[in-house]
């Protein structure tokens, strides 16, 4: 039988709310529902990266006039997915910005002629340069977006870096990138719209954010949000690729569902979701750096450049994340951090887990390796001679208030990897083998919820509701994605009201029932709306308290019976709690100065690496991941979260290279786009420490990205003794590398 | 939808099997794929579409007991066959302790794979019911999971495979 636990619930590994249903094959995902009459939506895309449309033609022998088809001029409302600044077409009327730009829409109930007919739309145009690279971006040899192709531009000041260059015993400086990468989930996205005139539109999708997709369609459709429901379906990963893009797949649902008056669905085959869809942003970094002899860092001057692709989407804040952590968890005085994300004719690069850190993070970490060769230290001790620590500030001015110890974590991860026994082995071993063996790792951190003022903005709102049943019922907008959300909110609920946990349901996030808690990213959905969770329902049991239904010393079941008798006696109970700002936070949003997250996460990764000299292929042989998250809520959740992160990390450092040919990716199959199989993966020992003492849970989805590839890196290093300053390393580049060096 | 160009306006035809114990008849498409017969007309959707190229298992179904990916068979080739889907597994008694083992050892995540990685795991013990790691981790190896990194996955079936050998 499952393991049942009994109360508290918050530190067990209580079951997953939704397991039996997914590994029975119950679990309802978007092409799992079925509509009566529903017909098959597709999209016709440009195929040429930048370019003026001139016509559009349907071709012979297509029965059209049984096809639902969809234009720009087709939109009712604002042509654009509303995002942050509405810069992007639901669908292409003239400019073409980018090869797998959306132009026409067609469904039919046929697939096998609906495909036949996206075939023979033939779209013309005429095509201008395209700007394809960051390097070409900056050139400006032609503007893609707005007056100078920068679709944001930070910059952050400490100290003053100028003043300290000639003080310095060395001045070290680097330059380092990273590549897009695929999330992968692997349910590709989809979406079902229908349309009828009593309700407006209903869309249920594969997503995160369904309030974004809500705020997309009232813009595109000029809808009241009354008019406009949308309802999470059960989703197979989204990692970030799911925040923003679903938004674009729902119009394009909906807007066929508005033409046709049939329910449409709209589901991307593997091929397109590569293609269209987000990715990671490419990012190259350059970093000076000033330093004493004694291994003190001084100045870090920080240059930071991520390619954002055709439209500002979110790269605004992706920026701002990645800046924010460029100088990573050390105490400079003296730091100048200036970014750019810049406009290209590539479909547009998004949210992916991490979020612009893992980008600024591994440059980081690569470059402190070469500051500390340069100083004559090895890199632990170079870091721990400039780790924060608690009371000193953050390149943003943050003073960290949290009691932090970088050092132990440090420590630990070394000792529990057997880093100086490996260290001292590998040299050994590699002077007689052609498989070299080396060990390395990063040290980060990862700020968690929203950066800045946005948790503010926010506002994120979360009810508790009592039911006719007894029971009761969380009502939130933060989706279930595999991360746990449905299962810690109900541990978090149950400890909260010392109830039991079959007292819990959790609601599927649906717009029609649920309030706005923000979108699920940003590692903010146990910190942020699990805190909010417990208030609601705490203040739900005042309530009963009040009424005089449920006393003090109440056993689970007399809170049951007190929530069925309130709703018999006087109808429905919500409580609704929004998120209150601490008064303590501040944040300069132009300065880039003050609280730039509530809190962080701190961790040092461990990886032990084998370069086989022979097939140039290197494999990651032992992995320690070790981290200060805050309270767990979740042990087995939390550390699946953190190995599945890892893996994703493994994945961008080794194996996972997205192949552009004229902006358009090449290699969209899984069949030439690699992710780590489970004959990859090492082991990935994950370590939880310095929780206890912490007040409550901090985000932990993101943190496990940001490590792994500077620490494999490193550790290739170690092995081969070559200097690497770019992810993904393919065998090729290695066989280049060493053949050079 | 495949890459080739797909037939169309042609006559449907009569394909029989017998699922998870049951016969079916179905008319269909004559290009269809399996994975699509299994999904649109018997509505068996536990079986899950990644890649459609074969490369993912999420589709993973026996096919007179062997494990394939349906997204690559074609109806066709099939008519007479026996299959047996995620579907038949869950009403399997004897795998009833390694889906709970997912759940206890969180192997499941998004759950997306789940069905396609159980069928995996069910072809592993049916063959070596006290698995070593390597052999778990070969046999695993088709079907890619993005949410685990595995670990806990390997965790689920090596505790299936210890417990099914312990009650045998």
């Amino acid at each position: 039988m499952i393991f049942s636990p009994l109360p508290p619930f918050s530190g067990k590994p209580v079951p997953r709310k939704e397991g039996l249903a997914k590994v029975s094959g119950q679990a309802r995902y978007i092409d799992d529902l079925s509509f009566p009459g529903i017909i098959h939506g597709t999209t016709v895309r440009s195929h040429i990266p930048r370019g003026i449309i001139r016509s559009i033609s349907f071709g012979e022998g297509i029965p059209w006039e049984e096809f639902a088809i969809v234009t720009a001029k087709d939109i009712p409302g604002q042509n654009a997915i509303a995002l942050i600044l509405n810069d992007q077409p639901c669908l292409a009327e003239t400019l073409i910005n980018h090869a797998e730009e959306p132009v026409v829409l067609l469904a039919h109930h046929d697939r096998y002629l609906l495909e036949v007919a996206r075939r023979s739309v033939s779209i013309e145009v005429d095509p201008l340069p395209p700007v394809l690279g960051i390097d070409e971006s900056l050139s400006r040899k032609e503007i893609v977006w707005g007056d100078d192709n920068l679709l944001k531009v930070c910059e952050l000041n400490k100290g003053n870096v100028d003043e300290i260059w000639s003080q310095a015993d060395f001045i070290v400086e680097g330059e380092y990138e990273t590549g897009a990468q695929e999330q992968l989930y692997i349910e590709p996205n989809g979406m079902v719209a229908t349309v009828d005139d009593n309700h407006g539109i209903t869309v249920w999708g594969s997503m995160q954010c369904p309030y974004y997709v809500q705020k997309a369609l009232m813009a595109l459709f000029d809808l009241s949000a009354e008019r406009v429901r949308v309802i999470q379906a059960e989703t197979g990963g989204g990692f970030g690729g799911k925040e923003e893009y679903p938004s674009m797949i729902a119009a394009h649902a909906a807007l066929l569902s508005w033409k046709s008056r049939k329910p449409v669905k709209l589901i991307y085959d593997r091929a397109e979701d590569l293609v269209a869809t987000t990715k990671r942003h490419p990012s190259r970094t350059r970093h000076r750096t000033a330093v004493r002899k004694d291994g003190k860092l001084l100045a870090m001057d920080i240059d930071f450049v991520i390619d954002g692709g055709a439209y500002a989407t979110l790269s605004s804040v992706v920026l701002s994340r990645g800046t924010i952590h460029a100088a990573g968890p050390y105490a400079c005085p003296n730091v100048r951090i200036r970014s750019r994300a810049v406009a290209t004719n590539t479909p547009p690069h998004g949210a992916f887990r991490g979020f612009g850190a893992p980008q600024s993070i591994f440059a980081l970490e690569r470059h402190l390796n070469r500051v500390a060769a340069a100083v004559g230290l090895t890199p632990e001790e170079l870091r721990r001679r400039n780790f924060l620590e608690q009371g000193m500030t953050t390149a943003t001015g943050q003073v960290i208030r949290d009691k932090i110890d970088l050092r132990g974590l440090l420590d630990y991860a070394l000792q529990q990897s057997g880093y100086h026994e490996k260290k001292r082995s590998f040299s050994q071993h590699n002077r007689t083998s052609t498989l070299k063996k080396g060990i390395g790792f990063a040290a980060f951190m990862h700020g968690a919820g929203f950066t800045g003022a946005g948790e503010k903005q926010l506002a994120s709102v979360v009810g508790v509701e009592a039911m006719a049943n007894g029971r009761i019922r969380i009502l939130s907008a933060s989706t279930e994605i595999g991360q746990g959300t449905n299962t810690i909110f109900a541990q978090m609920a149950a400890d909260a009201l010392s109830i039991s946990l079959d007292c819990v349901e959790v609601a599927q996030p649906d717009t029609g029932t649920v309030p706005n808690s923000g979108p699920t990213v940003a590692s903010r959905t146990c910190m942020i709306v699990g805190k909010l969770v417990e208030s609601a329902a705490l203040s739900l049991k005042q309530t009963l308290v009040g009424s005089g239904l449920l006393r003090a010393g109440y056993s689970s079941q007399d809170f049951c019976e007190a929530c069925a008798e309130y709703v018999r006696r006087w109808g429905p109970l919500k409580s609704m709690v929004q998120y209150q700002q601490p008064p303590e936070i501040y944040w300069d949003e132009v300065a880039f100065q003050g609280d730039a997250y509530r809190t962080y996460t701190w961790a040092v990764y461990v990886a032990e690496v084998s370069v086989d000299l022979t097939t140039f292929e290197a494999q990651v042989d032992d992995f320690v991941a070790v981290q200060d998250v805050g309270q767990v809520i979740h042990p087995v959740m939390a550390a699946g979260q953190i190995q599945g992160g890892v893996a994703q990390g493994i994945g961008f450092a080794l194996y996972e290279k997205v192949v552009w040919n004229d902006g358009r990716m090449l290699n969209h199959q899984m069949t030439n786009y690699i992710i780590p199989t489970a004959a990859d993966v090492p082991p990935i020992r994950v370590f939880f420490v310095g929780g206890s003492d912490a007040r409550g849970p901090k985000g932990l989805g993101e943190l496990p990205m940001d490590g792994p590839a500077p620490a494999i890196v490193n550790a290739i290093e170690d092995a081969i003794g070559v200097s690497i300053n770019h992810v993904p390393l393919m065998p090729e580049d290695l066989m280049k590398m060493v053949g050079a060096g | 939808m495949s890459t080739d160009m797909p037939l169309v306006n042609v006559p449907k035809v009569r394909v029989t099997l017998t699922v998870n114990g049951e016969r079916q008849s179905v008319l269909v498409h004559p290009m269809a794929r399996l994975l699509d017969v299994l999904r649109q007309e018997l509505e068996l959707t536990g079986t899950k579409e990644g890649c459609g190229e074969g490369e993912c298992g999420a589709c993973s179904v026996f096919l007179n007991g062997d494990l394939v990916n349906s997204c690559l068979v074609p109806v066709l080739q099939v008519d007479g066959a026996e299959l047996v889907t995620i579907e038949g597994i869950s009403r399997d008694k004897r795998w009833q302790g390694l889906q709970q083992s997912f759940v206890q050892h969180g192997g499941a995540q998004c759950g997306i794979c789940t069905p396609g990685m159980i069928l995996a795991a069910v072809n592993l013990l049916q063959r070596i019911p006290n698995p070593l790691e390597a052999d778990i981790r070969q046999s695993l190896a088709g079907n890619l999971c993005r949410c685990t990194g595995y670990v806990k996955i390997l965790d689920a079936v090596a505790q299936a495979g210890r417990d099914m050998t312990d009650e045998s």
